[in-house]
């Protein structure tokens, strides 16, 4: 998906690219985020996610490459306040309580939101008194997402937010996300939860290998796979014989179940009840996000091999 | 931003942290006490003793105070707290200002309760002495903090416990602290009047307005700091360079 945004609006990143000894962690990397955007960086361990959100954030710098953040270089916008984040890791400095914690950090923003908002949203207010080494792994996760909060920037950056936090934590998470994000402010989180972006985000931005595989809303990306899986009992054909149909990319079999992953599931069904009169409990479902997300990275592989050659 | 706010947040980390109080504070009072009320009446090198080992727990302490800013930077570098405060708009210059302000603070704190420990002793000094001690501690100190800057980020985590210990045990030992005088004339002498712990120490003496500190103390405070600040100047961009 081509964002088009007027000049010094949103977030621009054009060619950016970084790599780390042989590995090209980033490569040539170019996305605009409008403002008001909730963006997902989703890709497995070591698609480049970490790298470009701090080269987004001034942390890293890149090799090749811009990042304009509302129409400034990422120092300037960090130091006029413009950004808030949650790194992937990070502990939380000791001897301070919870509440004191974040009202440090609120001090040095030019327009925090007030502690017991940001402490309420984030749900640490419950124990806002305990002393930052006091508290469990989902805690410290929420402490840190209150921190990101209270800053009440423009721009939220959080690298795997969920990490380490329960099930139930997780949405309150969200839901906190989605009221900052109803303000009007620019969310980019990062993920491996395929569920996560494609519940949470107005926009996928696919990573693989360093490269942006796919850009859009989740319902595009899912349609970038044309395939689908046909489901149906068959007691007596052979494996091979079902991989051969016209069609069909694979089969696999689980007793008398057969599933075929097709290219093109009405000419495969076709064939399927053609040879097999007897198949029943006939099921045909679109692929998944999961099967989206491995296809799609398969391309890349695919492409990679091109470059070798 | 509010900087006193934040300020306050950093002082108040740092005085909760009781494992440095305890080198920096405690170790060397309660030495002092311990030591100064038996040999109250001694008189050492020309000065009575209770003011010549003021001074010199005085230098253990607020070595220990600011050279322990070294394990708090590392700490926080260590933990990815300078990377969390480094996408904030606190600027890096405000954060390390704020570390030397926090470690003269702590130091401040000793020197005040040596000075009452010290006083409960008989030392009696004019207020001109007392701010003569004063001045020239927080003068020498300077090659210290800058130390402990340039410590906090060559240094990991674990490793700045020990090396605090180490340093301030060894500057002390070498600079005169614990009263025996490694070496009376010769070049191990030269080397030991090169170090910022021996013109702590001697700084005892200048308060009872025998003598100035002689210029040779000026120059070895001046050159340890002017030798230091350039280094901790590199490691410190080296870690915090922003893009």
């Amino acid at each position: 998906m081509a964002t088009t945004l007027a000049p010094g609006a949103g977030i621009v990143l054009s060619r950016l690219s970084k790599s780390y000894g042989g590995v090209r962690a980033v490569r040539s990397v170019d996305l605009a985020i409008a403002p008001g955007e909730t963006v997902a960086l989703l890709g497995p361990n070591g698609a480049g996610k970490t790298t470009t959100i701090e080269m987004v954030l001034g942390l890293t710098r890149p090799d090749a490459g811009t990042v304009s953040l509302f129409g400034m270089p990422p120092s300037e916008a960090v130091a006029a306040g413009a950004v808030g984040g949650m790194l992937q890791t990070g502990a939380l400095v000791e001897y301070l309580s919870v509440r004191e914690l974040v009202t440090m950090v609120a001090s040095v923003y030019p327009r925090p939101l007030p502690v017991e908002q940001a402490m309420r949203l984030a749900g640490v207010t419950e124990f806002a008194g305990r002393r930052t080494n006091k508290l469990s792994g989902g805690q410290t996760q929420r402490v840190r997402f209150a921190i990101a909060l209270v800053a009440n920037s423009d721009l939220l950056m959080l690298d795997e937010p969920t990490a380490a936090v329960d099930v139930e934590g997780r949405r309150e998470f969200w839901a906190s996300i989605r009221a900052v994000a109803a303000e009007g402010k620019t969310v980019i989180f990062a993920t491996h939860y395929l569920e996560e972006a494609d519940a949470y985000a107005d926009r996928i931005v696919l990573m693989a290998r360093g490269r942006i595989v796919a850009d859009g809303p989740a319902t595009e990306i899912k349609a970038k796979v044309s395939g689908r899986t046909i489901r149906a009992t068959i007691p007596d054909a052979g494996l091979a014989q079902l991989a051969a149909l016209p069609g069909v990319t694979s089969a696999e079999r689980h007793g008398e179940a057969a599933i075929l992953t097709c290219a093109h599931s009405d000419l495969a069904l076709r064939a399927m009840l053609g040879r097999y009169p007897e198949a029943r409990d006939i099921e045909v479902v679109g692929a998944g996000i999961e099967e989206a997300f491995v296809a799609l990275t398969a391309d890349d592989n695919d492409e990679e091999l091109e470059e070798v050659r | 931003m509010s900087y006193p706010v934040y300020l306050r947040y950093e002082v108040l980390r740092s005085f909760r942290n009781w494992r440095f109080l305890i080198l920096a504070l405690i170790f060397p009072l309660v030495l002092y006490i311990l030591i100064g009320s038996v040999n109250r009446h001694v008189t050492f090198e020309d000065v009575a003793f209770p003011v010549y080992f003021m001074t010199a727990m005085a230098t253990l302490g607020t070595m220990a105070a600011v050279i322990s800013g070294s394990a708090i930077i590392a700490a926080e570098r260590a933990s990815g707290w300078t990377r969390q405060m480094r996408i904030t708009p606190l600027p890096v210059r405000t954060y390390f200002r704020t570390k030397v302000i926090v470690a003269y603070l702590r130091a401040l704190l000793t020197l005040v309760l040596l000075a009452l420990a010290g006083t409960a002793l008989g030392v009696r000094l004019p207020a001109e002495g007392w701010l003569t001690v004063l001045g020239l501690f927080l003068v020498g100190l300077i090659p210290f903090a800058v130390l402990g800057i340039l410590l906090g980020h060559l240094i990991g985590a674990d490793a700045a416990a020990p090396a605090v210990g180490g340093i301030v045990t060894l500057f002390a030992l070498l600079g005169g602290v614990y009263g025996f005088e490694v070496a009376t004339s010769g070049p191990v002498l030269a080397v030991i009047k090169a170090l910022p712990s021996y013109w702590l120490v001697q700084a005892g003496k200048t308060a009872l307005g025998g003598h100035d500190w002689p210029v040779e103390g000026w120059i070895v405070v001046a050159a340890w700091t002017v030798v230091l600040v350039p280094l901790a100047v590199r490691v410190y961009r080296r870690d915090t360079s922003r893009v």
